[in-house]
């Protein structure tokens, strides 16, 4: 499978329905990775016509904005924006919350004007138009799943429904954590906290978390976002529960239950 | 002749001063929050009234927790719909009259004091039940350390006026009732009848003498008035404020989505004129140097500081923060008081000098440490959770602004990732080729 990027298609003359924005996590980060392979797996299936930025693109800037480093992401807004209205980009899909976020709030009111759609929004529309079908018994069906709402989906940006639409379509028993939708508990990864140790407390937060889906009995936890994976990821292996309680991204589980 | 008046007299003049005392504190506190930042919150008046209807008037955010909305709505509702009897009250007061309106309304009358009385019964119902809820079942967040000292104090110094306000309203129509039905004086050319709460109290009452009577009845009828006065003058120095500032606080609510930051036009500029040096304008020599982010208050936008006037101290957001629930050192309640309290302060000290004279202290390090801005995951739950549309988030951002552009005060893992965004284009030390591997290892 050869995955378009922009600029080939450029020199082509052609242009693509919409860009899917990968993000750092997606492109860097080894477990976000096969998320990101199977959200493409999902865009190939579906025919659609997307590309990639490849190599030029960048970080949107949002741990810097929200560690207090306006500077960098003033730059990185500035950088992000010249490309992609260069290439005259319209549509912008994202796995990533905290790029949806930045793309689809913050850059507008620096000149970055883009139709920006998160994966688990783009998904589910792929299945409501059928262009996306589901096995007939496919291998979560009937298994326990509990949704953890990412922050920047859910209370920055009033998306608790679509994820949810996508998870019923796998035929699994969802199951909500005491902590859902709006009352989500974050995973401990956002406000650039990702990239530095925790504080002190008593607690870390992913574990606190964790243990809120594990109290659930579902043997799925599924997230919508390449950090929260991460920290539940960490937070199950943290409980040694790694082997019985699987930790997945939307995108992974739907690509997991394609009908052929 | 003029003995007869003193006491129309006397209750004049406590009014006008309650009233003026109350407007003075009023207008202190309005100049106070304009020391603030400009910012602007007029944009979609439709939307805005909207919110002033539904999380004001209709205190949604509330619902969220049922049990705990109906017993404050009772409060509330209580709160404003006794106030018409105060207008009575007032009135007898200036014109030496007594239950002025109960010839007016006729049976009225009896109908809406009967529901004056179920409403005093539910307020006092319901602030013991907060009582219990503050002091015997201690619920968590109730029990924070945020609130040790004066801030506990007052929560229940409101909840036992307001108790009491109830009672001498409640023991006023009694004794009436029983005068009424002696045929005492003047209390026997308005006979009412029975009001539904109040006369089932008459008994109590019923084996003192006339005197003692017109005495309880007049004593409680003073008390019950002035106590409102003096309520009302308690406020503005009380987390309880929030009763008419949740009105305008819902009206400036932000209206943009919770996840997008406020942007720094300041620095937007610097950065565009660095890369595009030839729109950049000739430099303003005389232009003061821009501050980044809020050191202090009057760093902060004046919805920020009305935020903090606003704040009851209810803890919901903290409860919800995530740092806060695993023990860290942050909570958003804290974060407001903190703001308030470093903005009476300042205000004093304006007072004092005529201007501000630097006391040595700021809002950042003196009241808020680095280590409780360093716990926010900026997640917003402390925001969804405010029932009176406050943002504890933007006060932390913008001194987090302040810490990293003023200070350069970061931790090193943040310096790293910065610097890795610098020159690698991500927050972590790969190399900007690699960042497609992913799609060359699927084409293999």
């Amino acid at each position: 499978m050869q995955v378009p990027v922009m600029a080939e298609l450029f020199a082509k003359q052609e242009t693509p329905d919409i860009l899917f924005w990968v993000g750092c996590a997606g492109s860097f980060d080894q477990r976000a990775q096969k998320i990101t392979q199977a959200f493409t797996i999902i865009l190939e299936k579906a025919g659609i016509k997307y590309a990639i930025l490849g190599k030029e693109e960048a970080c949107t800037g949002d741990p810097a904005r929200r560690a207090g480093n306006e500077f960098l992401f003033q730059m990185m807004a500035y950088q992000n924006i010249q490309t992609l209205n260069n290439y005259g980009i319209k549509k912008i899909v994202t796995a990533c919350p905290h790029c949806f976020n930045t793309l689809k709030n913050e850059y507008p009111v620096l000149g970055g004007n883009y139709e920006v759609i998160h994966h688990a929004s783009f998904l589910q529309q792929l299945i409501d138009e059928g262009k996306v079908k589901m096995k007939e018994s496919g291998s979560f069906k009937g298994k326990k799943i509990t949704y953890h709402d990412s922050c920047y989906l859910g209370r920055a940006n009033n998306i608790y429904e679509a994820p949810r639409k996508v998870l019923e379509a796998l035929d699994g028993e969802l199951v909500e954590m005491k902590h859902c939708r709006s009352k989500g508990l974050c995973c401990g990864a956002g406000g650039a906290q990702m990239f530095k140790e925790e504080e002190k407390g008593t607690v870390r937060v992913n574990l606190e978390r964790t243990d809120e889906a594990l109290g659930t009995g579902a043997t799925v936890i599924a997230s919508a976002c390449p950090f929260c994976n991460t920290m539940l990821t960490d937070g199950v292996k943290n409980k040694e529960k790694e082997d019985t309680v699987l930790v997945l991204d939307v995108a992974e589980l739907v690509a997991r239950s394609l009908a052929e | 002749m003029i003995m007869h008046l003193v006491p129309q007299i006397i209750f004049i003049i406590i009014c006008v001063a309650a009233i003026g005392l109350f407007a003075r504190r009023v207008m202190d506190i309005r100049q106070n929050i304009l020391l603030g930042r400009d910012a602007y919150y007029t944009d979609n008046a439709a939307q805005r009234w909207r919110n002033v209807l539904l999380l004001a008037f209709g205190q949604k955010k509330m619902f969220r927790n049922p049990l705990v909305a109906i017993l404050h709505f009772f409060v509330y509702a209580g709160f404003i719909i006794i106030n018409i009897e105060v207008l009575e009250i007032i009135l007898d007061g200036m014109l030496g009259s007594h239950r002025l309106f109960a010839p007016y309304l006729g049976s009225a009358y009896n109908l809406l004091i009967n529901a004056f009385e179920l409403l005093a019964v539910l307020v006092i119902t319901a602030c013991a039940v907060f009582l219990v809820r503050r002091n015997i079942i201690k619920i968590k967040r109730f029990i924070s350390k945020d609130l040790d000292g004066w801030p506990r104090s007052d929560a229940n110094y409101i909840l036992i006026t307001e108790i009491i306000l109830m009672l001498l309203f409640l023991t006023m129509n009694a004794t009436d009732q029983v005068l009424q039905s002696r045929g005492y004086g003047h209390y026997a050319e308005h006979i009412t009848g029975n009001f539904i709460i109040s006369g089932m109290l008459m008994p109590a009452y019923g084996s003192l003498s006339d005197g003692t009577l017109v005495t309880l009845e007049r004593s409680c009828w003073w008390l019950h008035i002035v106590g409102i006065l003096a309520f009302m003058n308690y406020l503005p120095y009380s987390k309880h404020l929030h009763i008419i500032l949740a009105f305008p606080n819902a009206y400036y609510a932000r209206l943009l989505p919770k996840g997008e930051m406020n942007n720094m036009p300041a620095v937007q500029n610097e950065v565009l004129y660095a890369m595009q040096p030839e729109l950049a304008p000739t430099p303003d020599p005389d232009a003061p140097t821009p501050k980044f982010g809020a050191r202090d208050v009057f760093d902060l936008s004046w919805k920020n500081l009305l935020d903090a006037y606003t704040c009851t101290e209810c803890g919901r957001c903290s409860a919800a923060c995530p740092a806060n629930i695993t023990g860290k050192a942050l909570s958003p309640r804290k974060i407001m008081m903190d703001t308030r309290d470093r903005l009476t302060e300042v205000a004093k000290n304006i007072k004092t000098n005529r201007q501000f004279k630097d006391d040595g202290k700021s809002l950042l390090h003196s009241y808020i440490t680095v280590e409780e801005l360093r716990a926010c995951t900026t997640c917003n739950a402390c925001v969804e959770e405010c029932p009176v549309s406050i943002s504890p988030l933007e006060i932390i951002l913008e001194l987090r602004r302040s810490l990293i552009m003023e200070e350069s005060n970061a931790p090193q893992e943040w310096n790293a990732m910065f610097s890795n965004i610098e020159n690698n284009f991500a927050p972590w030390k790969f190399s900007p080729d690699d960042r497609d591997k992913w799609a060359s290892e699927m084409s293999s």
